[in-house]
């Protein structure tokens, strides 16, 4: 059972050296400049000198969209084991899921109807 | 299990160096082909100089970014900066390890390996999200927080039209449901109607979570410079570039695994199926990035939440119905 989960593992460990190699070749070849001027370092904002703080505060319309995406997150895991075992549940359970979909499409359409899903 | 290598650790290490050097051999004459591609488009040359029709040029390039300058801009976060592009490209190769390639050809036959695909693709906006906050920039900021606004939204959509086969197969394994289609019905003709409709939405939604036009608001240069990556230098930057066209590449590959049959085909080998379906797949991807504008932030969202959420819980419901009633 364990077995493609191994396959999985070294896969990955394989993945992830691509990028590590590739930063050091970046390390091996790349240029240092001997006087690095001030504005090297200043962060690209179009040729304005930026200004303040970068790590602002975010208008909430992103922080809604994160709510209403936990909520249909957990709806469609509800929705895989249902995927896989239709055939042996048999039609009881394929009105179950229409209840449960319409049960969730009553919220998706409050939050359409409350403006959580408009983006202004 | 029918695999070419017995051993599984074995099988890991082969498969995957095999995997990914193809992959990101592949990924730098992509980006050769994209340039030529949008240069016809836009009556040039593109790259001309560096080889015959500029076919050295993705090598040219390489080495460019080994050579450049590791800036990293004052008051950034340095090691979360670090990370970001490397976690990248691992996220977007990750995805591969479950794509059958051909029959008993892949890196690992998970029994859920839908769901660890799209695990993978649905992680990628974070790094990206990463990047964009410790770059200690407002663009990269912007860009970064549309990143995970954009990627979250686009999940639920394209993971409910990969339901579809898996409601029609019953199965989560990848190479499963290549073998459903080449005993029955390729699934985007299978269940009538519906295959093709999701079909077409996961093919959209891959599209919106690698950010390709007309989804590129992360990154939409003519307003953020360069999104998340704009205080990126050197390799770090190829990391985030090779990054985007690996996961464009893996996403098409799913797209044909899930949906167009994978390694099944008449007359020439199953490797070559699989490679003809994904190369066709990411024309059309690179076909619609250099003909369609960028959508507005508002309307990606209305897009995703008004239209297709219901549209594609409407699909699965209606793939359980056929599953139901045809069997």
């Amino acid at each position: 059972m364990n077995e493609p989960w191994a396959a999985v593992v070294v896969y990955l460990a394989v993945a992830s050296s691509v990028g590590a190699l590739m930063l050091a070749a970046n390390r091996v070849f790349r240029v240092r400049a001997k006087d690095v001027p001030d504005t090297r370092a200043m962060t690209y904002e179009c040729g304005e000198e930026p200004a303040g703080n970068s790590w602002l505060r975010f208008h909430p319309r992103y922080y809604v969209v994160a709510l209403v995406f936990v909520l249909f997150d957990v709806e469609v895991i509800f929705l895989v084991p249902w995927a896989l075992n239709l055939r042996a549940l048999g039609g009881f359970s394929m009105v179950e899921m229409l209840v449960f979909a319409l049960v969730l499409l009553l919220g998706w359409a409050y939050a359409l109807r409350k403006g959580a899903l408009k983006w202004q | 299990m029918g695999h070419l290598i017995a051993n599984a650790w074995l099988r890991g290490l082969v498969h995957g160096a095999l995997l990914i050097t193809v992959l990101m051999t592949a990924v730098a004459w992509i980006s050769w082909f994209e340039r030529k591609f949008a240069a016809r488009v836009q009556s040039r040359l593109g790259p001309t100089m560096v080889g015959p029709a500029g076919l050295l040029q993705p090598i040219a390039d390489a080495f460019k970014m080994f050579q450049k300058e590791d800036i990293i801009p004052r008051g950034a976060d340095s090691l979360l900066f670090r990370l970001a592009p490397p976690l990248t490209l691992f996220l977007s190769l990750a995805t591969a390890a479950v794509l059958p390639i051909m029959p008993g050809m892949l890196a690992s036959d998970l029994d859920i390996g839908v769901l660890y695909a799209l695990a993978f693709s649905g992680l990628l906006a974070f790094p990206i999200w990463v990047a964009g906050w410790s770059s200690a920039n407002k663009y990269a900021l912007l860009g970064g927080m549309r990143m995970v606004a954009q990627g979250i939204s686009y999940e639920i959509p394209m993971v409910l039209c990969a339901l579809v086969p898996v409601v029609v197969t019953g199965s989560l394994s990848l190479s499963e449901i290549v073998k459903y289609q080449a005993a029955h019905h390729w699934l985007v003709f299978w269940p009538p109607g519906i295959g093709v409709i999701a079909f077409v939405l996961f093919f959209t939604t891959a599209l919106a979570e690698s950010n390709r036009i007309p989804f590129d608001i992360p990154e939409a240069e003519s307003e953020l410079v360069a999104g998340p990556t704009t205080e990126y230098t050197a390799i770090r930057f190829g990391l985030f570039a090779s990054a985007e066209y690996a996961h464009s590449v893996v996403s098409c590959a799913l797209a044909s695994a899930l949906f167009l049959g994978g390694w099944d085909g008449p007359v020439l080998p199953p490797s070559v199926w699989m490679l003809l379906k994904t190369a066709a797949l990411f024309v059309i991807v690179t076909w619609v990035r250099w003909s369609l504008l960028r959508l507005r932030s508002d309307q990606l969202m209305a897009l995703c939440w008004k239209y297709l959420v219901p549209v594609s819980l409407a699909l699965v419901l209606g793939a359980g119905a056929w599953v139901y009633v045809v069997g």
